[in-house]
């Protein structure tokens, strides 16, 4: 792996992994990517954030060449996206099991690699890693139909880096996958940051960004709506401030009066307020007692990306 | 109860447009084609083309040739077509009559030898001493039908067009054998008779017409087949081609369909996000299913010699020439119908239709030189006519590589038009 070493000569020249700017995309009356401005450091994991239908595929299939914007431009490390310099430059791991299920997992590396114009020893080199890195030597010769959802998905972030890119593009590479394979292929990533790769990672689980990205941008209806690191972006909406989420039963006309007379909302039946000291939680109980509710549960916690997205947006970031 | 579960299924099967199509569209299809086909539709019987050489040119002869282009069932040439090079043609000649229905531009040609007009009726196959030569009839023996006609068309011919030459010939017979009537004459009128008797007798015993003699009419006629009389089993080569090319077209679609499934899984996507363009990723699939469809091929070819004896380590290099333009014309008809669907559903649907029809008429299920003529020129408009030609010129004909160049370049160029379209079509899967 070389990435690391050609990423920091293109960085000491000054030119950037992607550079994206003011970045628009429309599918008819739908505006899938809003005018998205983005610079990526050498080396650095970058999270898109986002609900479903936010603009993040699109946003990752404009880069990889695979969307031609209405407006904008992206550079990859200084190639025009969906140039050729630009794809050999690049790894895509879609978001969906882009393989072929009649082949076995070697054939399906060899097939990709080969599309990269890998041959002879490299091609033969690019898989064994390729397998040791997904772990899937055991399983190198099974057909791919036959593995399991986890196993697919490590086949198919393996194909998406057969030919060693210097950046990588992963869309939601956890969807589907049970909790055992995710953090193995959170492993993947990490030996992948180790290395020096500049990645960018797509998702709608915050912890999945607060664990693998050094930046994140939070994108919502095309548009990214903040952008830092994930303490940054925390800090930015709630500064010193905690949550308080509480359960109560009750009258739910009286709940809510209580809610919104505290400055609260209310997300699935769970109260949530922001207070800059725990003292003010006893307020919050005295009001709820003198409204004849009932407590249930009471919990106090930093705020996290989700908070930040609601804070930002109204809405979960699961909606 | 039953009400809501009939009303759940009608809306299901109103919103399966390939079940639809399936269910109603192909069935109609059929029934028009087989009905124009075999249903004797006005105004489009099959006629059979004949070539006429006179070679007597008496009085007869010509009556005779007249009468039979004045009949409706039969399109009469006595010279080629005029061409840029050759816009006077001179008649055909025995020679190239039997060159023309060996190269299979007509089913049968008529011979009118010299002499005929001597003596043109043989009332009942006398020897031709007595009542002159007999007229030939050359044929295609992979067409049993048109010789029968043309030999029974000739006969009525000779009764409609040619009353004086008969009445001629009849006071000729009379006063040869007849006479006076004396007690000598009846006698000799009934060895006659009775051995028109012994001649019908024995032809009804097992004798051929087909392979000599048509001697049972007014008109001596002997029938030759100029083309296939030495195969050992004629409609093999002619089916092997017909079969093969219909199912080469139900594998290429299929073959060509991986395309979709790529497409849904999102590989095509991937690939095209590589090294490999779109046009190169189609040339692929294309080479892949040229290869897959001229292996296809040599194995029906390799099957038919191995069971049913056809003659196929002659014809190499017209099969290899033929399999591998065939095979490009399919395949590349697979890839238009892989880009023209959305899904392996519409796809199964679409090729379903096209192919059974384009078989239909393009001579798979039935020879088209039984068919209606308009129907024989639609068939020009599928591969499965222009590929069952070239091997019937290879295998039946035995025609050299060199008179392919017709289908040739019929094949190819439809391979390289539905090629391009199917290029085109595919613009949609190159960028969102």
């Amino acid at each position: 792996m070389n990435a690391s070493l050609t990423s920091d000569r293109l960085a000491a020249a000054g030119v950037l992994p992607l550079k994206v700017d003011s970045l628009v995309k429309r599918f008819g009356q739908v505006l899938g990517v809003d005018g998205i401005s983005l610079k990526l450091r050498s080396g650095e994991c970058f999270g898109l954030l986002g609900p479903n239908g936010a603009g993040k595929s699109t946003l990752i299939r404009a880069i990889a060449g695979r969307v031609i914007p209405d407006a904008g431009r992206i550079e990859v490390f200084g190639a025009a996206a969906g140039s050729a310099t630009a794809r050999a430059a690049l790894g895509w791991v879609p978001q969906d099991l882009a393989l072929y299920p009649r082949l076995t997992a070697t054939e399906n590396l060899r097939a990709f690699g080969s599309y990269y114009g890998l041959s002879g020893k490299n091609l033969d080199d690019a898989v064994a890693w390729s397998l040791d890195w997904a772990a899937l030597q055991d399983r190198a010769g099974a057909l791919t139909r036959n593995l399991s959802g986890g196993m697919k998905r490590r086949l198919n972030m393996a194909a998406g880096l057969i030919h060693q890119p210097r950046l990588v593009l992963m869309d939601e590479p956890t969807v589907g996958v049970d909790p055992q394979s995710r953090n193995r292929i959170f492993e993947m990533i990490e030996a992948l940051r180790a290395k020096g790769m500049t990645i960018i990672y797509t998702t709608h689980y915050m912890e999945e960004a607060e664990r693998l990205c050094d930046r994140i941008a939070i994108v919502d209806h095309g548009r990214i709506i903040a952008l830092d690191t994930k303490d940054a972006l925390v800090h930015a909406a709630f500064a010193s401030r905690s949550q308080v989420l509480a359960r109560l039963e009750g009258p739910e006309a009286q709940v809510n009066a209580w809610v919104t007379e505290h400055g609260g909302r209310l997300v699935e039946g769970t109260a949530q307020f922001t207070i800059e000291h725990p003292n003010e939680i006893a307020g919050l109980l005295d009001g709820a007692t003198a409204a004849g509710l009932e407590l249930v549960d009471l919990s106090l916690r930093r705020p996290n990306l989700e908070s930040v997205f609601l804070q930002l947006t109204g809405r979960e970031l699961r909606d | 109860m039953i009400f809501p579960i009939v009303r759940t299924a009608v809306v299901a099967l109103r919103r399966d447009r390939v079940s639809l199509v399936l269910s109603f569209v192909v069935p109609i299809a059929f029934f028009s084609i087989f009905a124009v086909i075999f249903g004797g539709q006005h105004d489009s019987v099959s006629k059979i083309k004949v070539i006429v050489v006179d070679q007597d040119q008496s009085r007869a002869s010509q009556k005779l040739v007249q009468g039979l282009v004045s009949d409706g069932s039969l399109i009469v040439s006595t010279k080629p077509a005029p061409t840029k090079d050759q816009p006077a043609p001179t008649n055909y000649t025995a020679v190239s009559a039997e060159t023309a229905v060996k190269a299979g531009d007509v089913s049968v040609a008529l011979i009118v030898p010299h002499g005929f007009g001597d003596h043109p009726f043989s009332f009942g196959g006398k020897s031709t001493t007595e009542t002159g030569p007999s007229i030939e009839l050359l044929n295609d023996a992979s067409d049993m039908i048109a010789p029968q006609m043309v030999g029974g068309l000739l006969q009525k011919a000779a009764m409609t067009a040619m009353p004086e030459a008969m009445a001629e010939q009849g006071m000729k017979y009379t006063d040869q054998y007849i006479g006076g009537f004396t007690a000598e004459q009846r006698k000799l009128m009934q060895a006659n008779l009775d051995r028109l008797r012994e001649i019908e007798s024995k032809q009804g015993k097992g004798a051929n017409p087909a392979s000599s003699a048509l001697g049972g009419g007014l008109i001596a006629v002997h029938n030759r087949s100029v083309v296939g009389e030495n195969k050992k089993n004629p409609m093999v080569s002619f089916y092997a081609a017909a079969i093969g090319v219909m199912f080469l077209l139900f594998t290429a679609s299929g073959s060509a369909g991986a395309l979709l499934d790529e497409a849904e899984s999102g590989a095509l996507d991937r690939v095209l996000s590589s090294r490999i363009s779109m046009t190169g990723l189609l040339a692929g699939k294309l080479v892949f299913n040229i290869l897959l469809a001229f292996t296809q091929l040599t194995v029906m070819f390799l099957w038919a010699w191995s069971i049913f004896k056809l003659d196929f380590f002659s014809h190499i290099p017209g099969f290899i020439v033929m399999g591998l333009c065939t095979a490009f014309a399919v395949a590349a008809f697979g890839m238009l119908l892989a880009s023209i669907c959305h899904t392996r559903a519409q796809l199964g649907a679409l090729s379903t239709l096209a192919i059974l029809v384009m078989s239909a008429i393009g001579g798979s299920m039935f020879p088209r030189f039984l068919m209606p003529e308009a129907m024989q020129k639609a068939g020009l408009w599928t591969i499965n006519a222009w590929a069952i030609d070239g091997f019937t010129k290879v295998f039946w004909r035995d025609l050299p590589v060199s008179a392919l160049w017709p289908q040739v370049a019929v094949l190819l160029a439809i391979g390289i038009v539905l090629f391009l379209i199917a290029r085109r079509i595919a613009r949609r899967w190159e960028y969102a």
